[in-house]
């Protein structure tokens, strides 16, 4: 091989491989960052129930279980959603509704999170104050519902993916035996595209889990802990929230600070579980070759 | 006897799914005639197709041993520059392949990646090789369009010209005629018939009639084993060896 | 498979052809649900934004605290944030992208690499916006910078581009790779002269989409570039940046009294951003397809 191809594909290489270096990066500088804060707030403390940084309360708790509220309550609004419109774009609209679908779920998984939550201000919170008369709009359900919005497009197109790759002769051999298309798709596609819907719940989960912005404008930031059903009408600060919100004011190297990372180790931590379980990383297979000299 | 262009020693290769496809061929080429390598499925004409050029380097192989020489140059050696190789060996496949480029640039290809800028010694070369595969006249006046736009037996002799353009000192053709019509056919026998003279051709025919109008010398491979290699006449009108006898007299395969 | 029973009636006294017309009426109705709101918001801000565009606003400085006056400084740093992140996401991203589609073996240190992309896909955006505080900001001594926002949105880009471009790669067929080496090609010169080009709009789709998500982004640029206010526009990568997203973030919630002019005006020019690289890449898309010649 000649030098230049050589000295091309080396470089070819170290760009393939630089995925690997930002993740270490990351760790690395998250733990750099966030680790101290278990030497400065002792573990019990860390997991109390108290978040009053100014008096040195840095309890995770309330932080937690926001997230948890708003994403639980995110994903029993999304997945009907997501998955029923996976249903109708991949099992029964007819061509021309599709290409209408299809780009408009697209748009949706474009709308920045801020603008998303600037509507949530503007709309939703003040409807769902009337509507469950509360003295304010901005609870974890509003969050959940702008969640629900923004996981619902990746469920979609992660779902669609999924009743796509069920073989057309499942459907076949089904409505040989008499089913209707409605029996066909409970019956034989959904339970085929099984484990495709259930990683599109987990990283549905996963995209609710680490939003930010929309979240952190329409749920009131109150630090609560989980006290029932009507928790989700209440305001909550989930972990994300408390990043943004708090991270610009503290002195770097603070206690707080070092806090505020140890939160981001912790969703760190969360998203590489849900993403490496939910995706099959298998070798790709080699490119289809066919054969050019036979 | 002339000195052969290419010497085939005891070539053994083995794909890496097991499969034995040259089972220690040796084989002399000589040049300026047409050598015809025919035989049932499987016996490893287009594999021997893709050692003589270095395309096997794009295959999984488990194992390949044996001697490949032309003149000084030893075709199997590690450090062999295969690119100065695929340009002195060109290949035509089987079913016409044109870059999703325009039929100039199919032809100036080549001729670019080997590092040719002058615009002028460009047009002249891609004008010679289309000439050469007899396709100049036809389509002289569409250079810039897609080469995926002309015919396919255009294609093919498009597919021809830029391996011409290059000026080659082998070409290979493996079954070059097989998805053509008769007379697209004809058209590239012809041509073989008249570049013999500048060329060492070996050919993979994709019939029977076509090795037995087409060959000089022919060799007869079955499984992997070169069974038989003699003059064209003698190995279509009285073979030697039993299973060439059988193949050629089409009782198997 | 399962055998459907024979009779016209079935449970509840209904038949199959009822229960089916009632099973897709309730999926189209899911449907419904999740496409409405979205169309409703993208009106929604198109009626109450558009009448506060003007030249005016676009081409001028925030006055008042930014309750009046254009935002020409967020509009010229949100192209500064794209292009920095383009300077640094594409050449990488592609690289590593061919690296994947052209060189790479299936091994373990590429299932790795492809552990490390998924893994780079799913971390929460506030954490990238960690990272680049840990990493650029601080360590590297960056500051608070259009670099260190670049480069932080870069690397959470950087899957995006590598996915699609390698997808683009492998579905350009084998045939052409062999054909370019059988003429006297290097792999590399068969790549760019060949391969590359017939990928390109399959490329540039995911670039669009790449920079799309970037544009859009809060959270990572909070503690790595972005500004409140910033009475002129940046002059060098080393200066802060307002930024789009940020703005509505402000004004929607840490500006009391603002006109809801200048709010959905600010709403409504990250929506023709954002929407209109959308509109780019599938227009890209479609052209491409119709004129691929294999
Ligand atoms: N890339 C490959 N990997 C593994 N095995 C291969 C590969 N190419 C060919 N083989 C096997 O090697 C043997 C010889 O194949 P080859 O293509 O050389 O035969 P052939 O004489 O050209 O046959 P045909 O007349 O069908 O073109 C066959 O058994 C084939 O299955
Ligand atoms: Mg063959």
């Amino acid at each position: 091989m000649k030098r230049s191809e050589k000295i091309i594909t080396n470089s070819v290489k170290i760009a393939g491989s630089s995925s690997i270096l930002f993740i270490l990066l990351i760790f690395v500088f998250l733990v750099r960052e966030g680790l101290p804060a278990l030497s400065e707030v002792s573990l019990k403390d860390l997991f109390s129930g108290r978040w009053y940084p100014i008096e040195d309360l840095f309890g995770l708790l309330p932080l937690i279980s926001g997230s948890l509220v708003v994403t639980f309550t995110s994903i029993l609004i999304a997945l009907p959603l997501g998955i029923g419109t996976a249903i109708y774009i991949g099992e029964i609209a007819p061509k021309n509704v599709k290409e209408i679908l299809k780009p408009t779920v697209e748009i949706m998984a474009g709308i920045p999170s801020v603008v998303l939550g600037f509507i949530g201000i503007q709309a939703l919170s003040p409807f769902l104050r009337e509507f469950f008369n509360l003295p304010t709009g901005l609870t974890a359900l509003s969050g959940s519902i702008l969640l629900a919005m923004i996981a619902i497009p990746s469920i979609v197109s992660i779902a669609e993916d999924a009743l796509y790759a069920v073989p057309n002769s499942y459907r076949d051999a089904s409505y040989a035996l008499g089913a209707t298309q409605w029996q066909t798709i409970w019956g034989v596609v959904l339970p085929a595209a099984r484990n495709g819907l259930l990683t599109a719940v987990m990283l549905g989960i996963g995209r609710s889990l680490g939003e930010t912005m929309a979240v952190m404008m329409v749920t009131g930031n109150a630090a609560t802990t989980f006290s029932g059903l009507k928790s989700v009408i209440m305001p909550v600060r989930t972990m994300t929230a408390t990043i943004a919100s708090e991270m610009g004011e503290v002195a770097s190297g603070s206690v707080h600070y070092h806090v505020l990372f140890f939160i981001g180790i912790i969703l760190f931590i969360f998203s590489l579980i849900i993403n490496i379980s939910s995706s099959t990383v298998q070798g790709k297979s080699k490119q289809e070759r066919g054969q050019v000299i036979s | 006897m002339t000195e052969p262009k290419i010497q085939i020693r005891d070539l053994y290769l083995r794909y890496s799914d097991g499969k034995e496809a040259l089972k220690g061929v040796s084989l002399d080429i000589q040049p300026n005639l047409i050598t015809v390598a025919f035989g049932p499925s499987g016996g490893g004409k287009s594999s021997l197709v893709k050692v003589l050029n270095r395309l096997i380097d794009l295959s999984d192989v488990d194992e390949m041993r044996g001697e490949v020489r032309m003149g000084d140059l030893n075709i199997l050696g590690k450090d062999t520059d295969v690119v100065e190789l695929r340009r002195r060996i060109g290949v035509v496949f089987s079913r016409p392949i044109p870059l999703p480029l325009t039929i100039f640039e199919n032809v100036s290809f080549g001729l670019e990646v080997a590092g040719m800028r002058d615009k002028k010694k460009l047009s002249e070369r891609v004008e010679q090789a289309l000439r050469e595969a007899v396709l100049w006249d036809e389509i002289y006046d569409r250079l810039d369009d897609p080469a995926a736009s002309i015919s396919g037996g255009q294609q093919q002799r498009l597919c021809l010209a830029r391996v011409l353009a290059l000026k080659p000192e082998v070409i290979l053709l493996d079954e070059p005629t097989s998805a053509l019509d008769p007379v697209s056919t004809a058209k590239i026998e012809e041509f073989l018939e008249t570049a013999k003279k500048d060329y060492t051709i070996l050919l993979v025919p994709h019939n029977q009639q076509q090795a037995a109008r087409m060959a000089d010398k022919a060799a007869f491979f079955l499984q992997g084993e070169l069974v038989e290699y003699t003059d064209g006449e003698s190995m279509f009108i009285n073979p030697r060896d039993k299973r060439t006898q059988e193949y050629v007299q089409g009782r198997f395969g | 498979m399962r055998r459907y029973p024979e009779p016209k009636e079935s449970r509840f006294g209904i038949t199959r052809q009822q229960s089916q017309k009632i099973g897709f009426s309730f999926i189209r109705l899911i449907s419904l649900i999740t496409v409405l709101p979205i169309l409703g918001i993208i009106v929604y801000i198109i009626v109450k934004g558009g009448s506060h565009i003007s030249w005016e606003f676009l081409t001028s400085m925030p006055s008042d605290g930014m309750r009046a006056g254009g935002i020409l400084p967020a509009i010229v740093g949100t192209f500064y944030l794209m292009a920095g992140t383009a300077l640094f996401s594409i050449p990488l991203g592609i690289a590593a992208g061919i690296y994947l589609s052209e060189y790479a073996q299936d091994s373990y240190w590429t299932r790795f690499i492809r552990v490390a992309i998924i893994s780079l896909g799913g971390v929460p955006s506030v954490v990238y916006g960690l990272f680049g505080l840990g990493l650029f900001v601080l360590f590297c001594n960056f500051g608070i910078s259009i670099l260190s926002a670049s480069l932080t949105l870069s690397i959470m880009t950087l899957p995006v581009i590598i996915s699609t471009t390698e997808e683009a790669l492998r579905s350009v067929p084998y045939r052409f790779r062999v054909v370019g080496v059988s003429l006297g090609g290097t792999q590399w010169q068969t790549i760019t002269r060949v391969i590359l080009p017939q990928a390109l709009p399959g490329i540039l789709t995911g670039i669009i989409l790449g920079l799309e998500r970037a544009v859009g982004e809060t959270a990572p640029i909070l503690f790595t570039g972005a500004t409140f206010y910033l009475p002129h526009l940046p002059s060098s990568p080393l200066d802060a940046t307002m930024a789009l997203p940020y703005h509505i973030y402000v004004i929607s919630t840490q500006v009391p009294g603002m006109s809801s002019g200048v709010q959905y005006g600010t709403v409504l020019v990250l929506m023709v951003f954002v929407l209109g690289m959308n509109l780019i890449a599938s227009l890209i898309r479609s052209r491409a397809r119709a004129k691929r010649q294999w």
